[in-house]
Order: structure tokens, then sequence, then C-alpha cells
């Protein structure tokens, strides 16, 4: 094999094993930031054997066995300095001595947990969102510092800061490495959830750029949820987020244009969804509720989705059962946005004016004044009634508030069509 | 992006018999490490092709032949779907497919990559083929 052959065979090895390289050396180390240096160490090591002496067998056991060793030698080591300014000299010699073959003992262990503990440190509350998206995907998607970079659209360094700040954000924290427990679980694994939806939605719609959707950050966020899916598989509402990931995933080759163009779900052609993905979403979605978790924040907005994956033609969809669905969310999660939602179900179910009462209602929410889709809402609501000149002013607030340039596009488009004289037409 | 790992099929596996527990148990093992790391898709065995039929199209006409085929390395004996980072990622996963019909016995994979909307930022070409109705996806 020629040596750029091994180099991308090896990053091919990295992408599959890290994770589980870094949170096994976690658990025996206690700290990610020393435990993913020890994993770098590894494939250094790695990245200069495999090319002469070919990759091994099993990458994984050889990666995991060097850092492994590694790590028990700067055990040691620590132990030596400690030593040295310390009067417990032989003490903790013989405690390090006892220690580390629990360690290794630990380390071969199922590293299942193991996952599961680096994902919510990972996604711990003490770091800001930025950080926790970042740090999981370079712990737990395997992807590269650039990768993530590119990704966001922001400068390498700007996310190598970011990460270097969580590491050192989470060890003066102290935060274990642990699966919470108790009430804390609840609070943490809607955290871990959290981090990945916003993933796969910066993927989904982008929130800036030239492009509507970055469809790699939907494929990253959509894995670690079917990782998490089998680390927690009695936990309903991630079975709930991938339900709702897999069922918008299905539409990604139906919602942009030939030239780069959102379409929106209900001009979208159905035949272009992708058909498997709604299988496993459905799946996904009667096992959550088949774990009693029909109520859960995603679940709900999973089977709001499943509404419209059912339908073979927009006007089979039960805009009823949909707004219904989202009257429910909207007490379990009441939000300006859900609302807005509701509105606009409620005008399919029942007419534009049912649904303009409502947004109408809604319209001095603070919040929602920047919200993008406010407008956007409003001035289809108001387009069906056929009041055009407050719909082209809304069409027209609505594109001055996106930073989505395919967005604005469309959103100026429509706001040309509410123009007098050809308002009239179909 | 989307491989499809195939099993081409054998003498044996056309009489259609059921793998030895063994066997089932290593690919039952391989899966569920494909599920763990989130890639796998979609996978199923194929019944044999004595229940299956071809349709042959020939200067306009059509003609169904039913089964059996007798040219097992042409048939497909079963399937998995998986969803990777990249071409490295989906070999290093097939290096790691059990041997098909046990590690004594004669078997073949072949994987294959699935056509796909990989990027949104289609070049002139594309757009005029496009502009053609020719899909340069499917």
């Amino acid at each position: 094999m020629a040596a750029p052959d091994t180099h991308r065979a090896i990053d091919a090895v990295w992408r599959i094993e890290s994770a589980r390289l870094i949170a096994g050396l976690a658990r025996m180390v206690g700290d990610i930031g020393l435990a993913e240096d020890l994993a770098q160490d590894a494939l250094v090591s790695a990245l200069e054997r495999w090319p002469e002496s070919g990759v091994p067998d099993n990458p994984g056991a050889w990666l995991m066995a060097t850092a492994k060793n590694r790590a028990i030698d700067q055990i040691r080591r620590r132990a030596l300095v400690e030593r040295k300014h310390s009067e417990l000299g032989y003490e903790l010699e013989a405690l390090q001595e006892a220690a580390v073959p629990d360690l290794e003992a630990a380390i071969d262990d199922d590293f299942g947990d193991d996952l599961l503990r680096l994902m919510f440190t990972a996604c711990h509350p003490v770091l800001s969102a930025e950080a926790r998206v970042a740090l999981t995907l370079r712990l737990l998607g395997g992807l590269t510092t650039e990768e993530i970079a590119r990704a966001y659209l922001v400068p390498t360094s700007t996310v190598a800061q970011r990460i270097v700040r969580a590491k050192r954000t989470l060890a003066d924290a102290r935060v274990p490495f642990e699966v919470p427990r108790g009430v804390d679980r609840e609070a943490r694994l809607s955290s871990v959830l959290e981090v990945i939806y916003l993933v796969f939605n910066e993927g989904y719609t982008a929130t800036a750029g030239e492009h509507w959707m970055r469809p790699l950050l939907c494929e990253d966020a959509l894995r670690l949820g079917r990782i998490l899916a089998e680390l927690a598989p009695q936990e309903p509402e991630v079975h709930g987020l991938v339900a709702l990931m897999e069922i918008q995933a299905s539409r990604a080759r139906a919602r942009v244009g030939p030239c780069g163009e959102p379409i929106l779900l209900l001009d979208q052609n159905r035949a272009r969804w992708d058909r498997l993905l709604i299988r496993r979403g459905l799946a996904a979605l009667a096992r959550a509720e088949g774990l009693g978790g029909a109520l859960g924040f995603y679940a709900l907005q999973a089977a709001i989705a499943a509404c419209h994956a059912r339908a073979r033609a927009p006007e089979d969809t039960d805009w009823v059962r949909i707004a219904e669905l989202y009257d429910t969310l909207a007490r379990i999660a009441p939000s300006p946005i859900v609302e807005l939602n509701r509105a606009v179900a409620v005008a399919m179910a029942y007419g534009p004016e049912a649904g303009l009462e409502l947004v109408d209602a809604l319209a001095p929410e603070r919040s929602l004044r920047e919200y993008r889709y406010f407008p956007g809402v409003r001035a289809d609501l108001l387009e069906r009634l056929g009041r055009f000149d407050e719909a082209r002013a809304e069409f027209e607030r609505a594109a001055s508030l996106t930073q989505n340039e395919r967005e604005r596009d469309l959103l100026l488009k429509r706001a040309a069509a509410c123009a007098p004289g050809i308002a009239n037409q179909p | 992006m989307r491989f499809m790992i195939m099993v081409k099929a054998t003498a044996d596996s056309e009489t259609g018999a059921m793998p030895a527990e063994e066997l089932f148990t290593a690919m039952a093992d391989y899966h569920e490490e494909l599920v763990k790391a989130g890639v796998l898709l979609d996978a199923s065995g194929l019944q044999p092709s004595s229940k299956g039929w071809r349709i042959k199209y020939s200067s306009g006409r059509r003609t169904v032949v039913d089964g059996p085929f007798t040219e097992s390395k042409e048939l497909i004996a079963g399937y998995t779907l998986i969803q990777v980072k990249s071409r490295e990622e989906a070999r290093e996963w097939a290096k790691r497919f059990p041997a098909p019909f046990g590690e004594d016995a004669e078997g073949e994979i072949e994987v294959r990559q699935l056509y796909e909307l990989d990027d949104f930022e289609p070049g002139e070409s594309v757009e005029r083929f496009r502009a053609m109705g020719v899909s340069t996806e499917e």
C-alpha cells in the first residue's frame, strides 16, 4: 500500500475508533483533555509505523494498547514527580503500582458506558452551546478541527481555541467523567440531545452563508443520534430525536432546487423523498412511543414530521392532526415559535383567517420580532387572503431578516409576485 | 456517502440452506458493530434465485424468465447498506465483514457506492444536463 493510501486508511480507522479510544482513556485518566492527547499520540505512532508495517489486523486494539501504555507511563511519571515533593513517597508508589492493574482491567470492559460518559461530559451544561458542539463533533464524531471549522464557516483557530477552552473549563470545574443519575440525568440528557439537534439543524437550514443546506453536518448529527440510540436504548426521547432527524433528512434531496434554491415542504417532489430514511424514522418514532414517550419534545415533532411523511400528496396531509400535535407541543414546551407553527397548521386545517388570528395574537411577542419566519408566515397568510400589499411588505421584511442568501432570494421573489398587476393572477 | 456491501451467491447459498449457527453469530456481531457505530442503514439476505425471475429486454420485447439461474457468481445472496464519511471508511468496514459463508468456505463480497446528491453546488455542465432533464444524481 502506498503511503498516501495508508494515511487515508489511518484516517478511516481514526474515524471509526477514536471515540471509544478517547472514552476508554478518559475513564482511565479522569480527564478528557489528557485522554484526547494520549489518543492523538497513539495516532501519531500509527502514522509513523503503519506505512512501513502495514495496518494491523485489529487497528483499534493496537491504538488502544499504545495509548494505554503511554497513559500508564504518564501516571507513573506523575507519581514520581509527586514523590519528589512529598514525604509520602513510598506509600504513593505502592498505591500507584496497585492501581495500574486495576486500570488495565477497567479499560477492557465494555466501552459502551464510556462512550455514554464521554457524550454526557462533552455536552456538560458548564460549557457554552458552541463549545459543546465543537467538543462533541471532535471527540465523538471523529471530526478534525479543520472539518468542524469548514462546516461552521469559521476560522480553524477559532474552533481550536473553543476546544482548548472547553477542555480547560471541564477540568477547572472538576466535572466527573460519569453518566449522571437521578433527577440530574434528565436535564443532562436533554443537553446531549440539544447539541445533536443543533448540529443537525445547522446542516439542515444553514443560518448563514450562500448554501441552504450543509448535508454533511446532517449526516454527522444523524450518526451521533444513531450511536446514542444504541447507548441509551431505554430513553424514549433519544429515539424521538432520531426519528425527527431521519424523517427530516429524508427530504434533503427534495428541498433544494437545481440552482440551490430552497423548495418548501408543500412544493417538494415527494418522489424524491428517501423512503428508506422515512421507514427508519417511523420505526424510531414507534420505538419512542412504545417506551411511553409519545409526549416527548422530540417525539411530538417527529410525529408531526411523520404526518407529512405519510401523506402521498400535499392535499392528503392530516392538518387537523398536525394542529393537535402542535397544540400538545405548545403545552409541554411553550414557545412563540411553536405557536407560530401551530398557527400555520391551523390555517391549513381551518383556513387562513383562523391562522392569521393566531399569528396576530403573537405579534407583540418580543422574541418573534427578529425571527425571520414570523413575517414570512404572516406574509403567506395575507397573500392567501388576497391582501397583497400587506403581504408584499411582510415578505420584504422577512427577506431583510435572513442571513441565508438562498432564502432571501426566495422571499424577495415571493414579494415581487405580490406586486400590483400580477397580484390577482393565480 | 452510502455504500452497498453485496454478498455474492454460491451453489450452497442457492439451495436456500440456512447458515450455520456460528456464521449467524458472526454476522449478527458484525452488524451490531455497524449499528453501534451509527453507520448501518439496512441489511437483508435474499432468497435463492429459484424463487425469483428475470425480465429480458430485446428489440422492443420483454420476456419473463423464471429462476433458478445457474451462474451463481453473478447472483446476490444478501446486502448491507452503510452510510459513512469516506470511501476509506467504507473500505475499513468492508475489511471487517465476516467471511460470508464461514472462514473455510469460498466466498466473495463486492462493495459499490450509491449515487447521491452529495453537494449542492452544481457546476455549469451539471446545470446543462439538468436543464435538459437528465438526472445526474440517480
